[in-house]
């Protein structure tokens, strides 16, 4: 039976050096949704995602998350991401030596066997490959080079997006994928994540700007203050704090000022 | 207790039986060299820790040993040898078998390859080519401090001669197949030389294999002649057991305008220790010194490299990486020298190492020596872990934590591997490398005769 959330986040509190970064956080998302995340910079956007993708930089000491159904918190990260999770990450990282395409092709493959499929005969492989970079408009010659190696700042979210499109993950988080992009990147990216959605699929946005929220629309805007969500509604959010800002969040989740002035630091 | 006397009265007692026998049966050209060679040997010894260049390798355990005295192969032995299927064979190559440093006998003494390049038997080169013999034999090996130069010097009487005339180009790589194999403990002196002339091109791979238990030691000297705007490439797989150790001394001497690469790939060995010497005599030249191993169990393995910056406007480059595990322990000794006439001189050195385990060891030392003014010069180095950031990016794609560490190591090694001029060959080095990592390749994978 279908659980009623692909992801369910209940009172969700992690450390990182015993310092609590989040600190009782929920959230659920439906099936088919798009979820923007918004707040601050050190608010712990990018910690949820690593929780949520099981990197080991922060620890969890309360609470519970739950992908459709099963206990996430109990998966390696290898085992999340062939369940269907994928993150866009906020700086993605330099592999030198390890080829795009045998990073693609083992990745692709891996899932497959975790599914009980064959591995992609090397022609359909390529193919799958065309496909993907022509939807995400990446230059050939970057998935000839090493993961990452010597990539723009563009090059490797635009790269982001490409690996997404290759794994066609069932929840997409994307952390800041906009962040430094110009205009046409940032439609390239946009485009791409609208084209990779089926109807049960969903997707997580972080982000500090309303222009990507104008191509990927979302069904629920939240914003995170302190480890928490503390608002949540509707699309119209995202351009009220483009326009007011994030002060009056603040006084309106009364939170103190002290904390919201360390936070700014 | 210092072993090394009695290994040096040992030495000395089969250079005295030799001069009676097999020295004297070999060319004049070597035997002139000899006498003062063994002073040499005698007065320097064999190198211990106190010698800056082997500070973290101890020989000990290989030169204190008993070796059969003096060894010969015999034609049956060859035939055994052919039994030895390569493992980077079906390459296009040129291809020759060596045994123990020894040439079978008969029409692959000396033999002339299309194109005009001459491969084949040091002895019998003395007698083809005794004018060019005599310019470079014994011209370029540095002794500096190692006694282990000498001591070749004194005891080799066979080796490798390749000869690559004036505008000569072979295209195809020419690869020797260096095998160990013999029923007895033995301690092999090779002594090689290869002469590319102005304007010619060579390529050179060695595979170096032990196919027989027994304990071997060998130590080769190696001397290289890169002519006037020529090229010559140098790739050495050296894949032995854990009985063998074995030690090159390189010396390669650039004219100006000319190009020169060497590349290590150690895959096994109980003890191997690579000595490359660079040194740019002419302007302008370049030259390009890679090295990877990949060590476990008690392994030791060491590159010493030394770049002699002679001629002004000369670039260099080190590119020497490691990854150990269990017990294995590694060196790198990285010298620069940047002598006062060489303005415009352009020095690069990188050692990385991966350690696995806690055991595992690595010491890395570069050396700068600059006395010009205008020079460029870099170095770094780093003993690490594998990148944990890198390692969780592979498996948040789905890889598996063993399959992300193998493809991480691999991407490591590669980066050395990746230089090798020869496409083909680079493939089959990559393969080997793989299957080293995932700990398929504890023997010589498709070998015949299947030693541990
Ligand atoms: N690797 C880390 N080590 C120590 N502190 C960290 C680390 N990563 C994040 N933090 C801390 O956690 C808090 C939340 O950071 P982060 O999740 O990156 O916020 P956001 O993505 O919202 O900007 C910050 O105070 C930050 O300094
Ligand atoms: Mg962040």
């Amino acid at each position: 039976m279908k659980d009623n959330f692909l992801l369910q986040i209940k009172e969700l509190k992690a450390s990182i050096d015993n310092k609590e970064i989040l600190k009782g956080l929920n959230l659920e998302v439906g099936y088919g949704e798009i979820h923007a995340i918004m707040g601050p910079n050190g608010s712990g956007k990018s910690t949820l995602a690593n929780v949520l993708t099981g990197r080991d930089i922060a620890t969890v000491t309360h609470g519970s998350v739950t992908f459709e159904g099963h206990n996430l918190l109990e998966m390696s990260p290898e085992e999340r991401a062939r369940e269907g999770i994928f993150l866009s990450f906020q700086y993605p990282i330099e592999i030198p030596g390890v080829s795009m395409v045998n990073f693609m092709k083992t990745a692709v493959n891996e899932q497959r066997k975790y599914h009980g499929l064959e591995p992609l005969s090397a022609s359909d492989f390529l193919k799958l490959m065309r496909e993907k970079k022509e939807l995400v408009e990446i230059d050939s010659a970057l998935t000839n080079r090493s993961v990452n190696e010597g990539f723009s700042g563009g090059e490797k979210k635009k790269n982001e997006i490409f690996q997404m499109a290759m794994l066609e993950p069932r929840l997409a988080l994307l952390d800041e994928t906009d962040s430094g992009l110009d205009i046409d990147a940032l439609r390239i990216v946009a485009n791409g994540v609208n084209k990779i959605r089926r109807p049960d699929t969903s997707v997580i946005v972080i982000t500090h700007y309303q222009r990507l929220l104008d191509h990927i629309i979302p069904d629920f805007v939240h914003v995170m203050y302190d480890g928490r969500i503390v608002k949540s509604a509707g699309p119209e959010l995202a351009l009220e704090l483009e326009e007011r800002g994030y002060d009056w969040i603040r006084k309106e989740a009364d939170v103190s000022e002290e904390s919201w002035t360390t936070d700014q630091k | 207790m210092d072993y090394r006397p009695e290994v040096i009265s040992k030495m000395s007692a089969l250079y005295a039986a030799g001069s009676g026998s097999f020295l004297k049966d070999s060319p004049e050209l070597f035997n002139r060299y000899r006498e003062s060679a063994f002073e040499d040997f005698k007065r320097l010894g064999i190198p211990d820790r106190k010698n800056e260049a082997y500070k973290y390798t101890n020989l000990e355990t290989f030169l204190n040993y008993q070796y059969q005295e003096y060894y010969s192969p015999l034609p049956a032995d060859f035939r055994e040898a052919e039994k030895f299927h390569c493992e980077v064979e079906d390459l296009d190559v040129w291809n020759m078998v060596l045994l123990n440093g020894f040439f079978p006998n008969g029409e692959k003494g000396l033999v002339m390859l299309p194109g005009g390049i001459w491969v084949g038997s040091m002895k019998f080169a003395v007698k083809q080519f005794p004018a060019l013999m005599e310019k470079h034999y014994n011209k370029y090996v540095e002794n500096a401090n190692d006694g282990l130069v000498p001591l070749n010097t004194a005891l080799a009487t066979d080796g490798l001669f390749i000869y690559a005339p004036k505008n000569t180009v072979y295209t195809k790589p020419v690869q020797i197949v260096n095998l160990l194999h013999s029923d007895k403990d033995i301690f092999v002196q090779d002594r090689n030389l290869v002469v590319v002339e102005d304007g010619a091109q060579l390529s050179l791979l060695v595979c170096d294999h032990a196919l027989s238990p027994q304990h071997f030691l060998t130590n080769t000297v190696t001397e290289v002649y890169v002519g006037r705007n020529s090229r010559f490439d140098i790739i050495r797989v050296q894949n032995q057991h854990n009985n063998s150790g074995k030690m090159t001394h390189t010396y390669i001497h650039q004219e100006r305008d000319s190009y020169a690469s060497s590349n290590n790939i150690t895959l096994h060995g109980g003890l191997v220790r690579n000595a490359t010497w660079h040194h740019l005599g002419g302007e302008n030249a370049e030259t390009h010194s890679y090295g990877l191993f990949l060590a476990d169990k008690h392994q030791h393995i060491a590159n010493f490299v030394k770049v002699d910056h002679v001629a002004p406007n000369c670039n260099s480059t080190q590119l020497f990486k490691g990854v150990l595990d269990d017990n294995a322990s590694g060196a790198f000794n990285g010298r620069i020298m940047v002598h006062k006439e060489a303005q415009g001189t352009n020095a690069y050195q990188s050692n990385n190492n991966i350690i696995l385990s806690e055991n595992a060891r690595m010491d890395t030392k570069p050396q700068l020596e600059i006395f010009a003014d205008d020079v460029k010069c870099s170095h770094g180095a780093t003993v690490g872990q594998i990148d944990a950031d890198a390692l969780f990016y592979l498996r948040s794609r789905g890889i598996d934590a063993r399959e992300a560490r193998l493809m991480l190591m691999f991407g490591f090694a590669h980066e050395v591997i990746q230089n090798i001029p020869i496409e083909a060959l680079r493939d089959r080095i990559d393969n080997l490398v793989h299957q080293r990592l995932r700990g398929e390749l504890s023997r010589c994978a498709s070998c015949a005769i299947q030693c541990n």
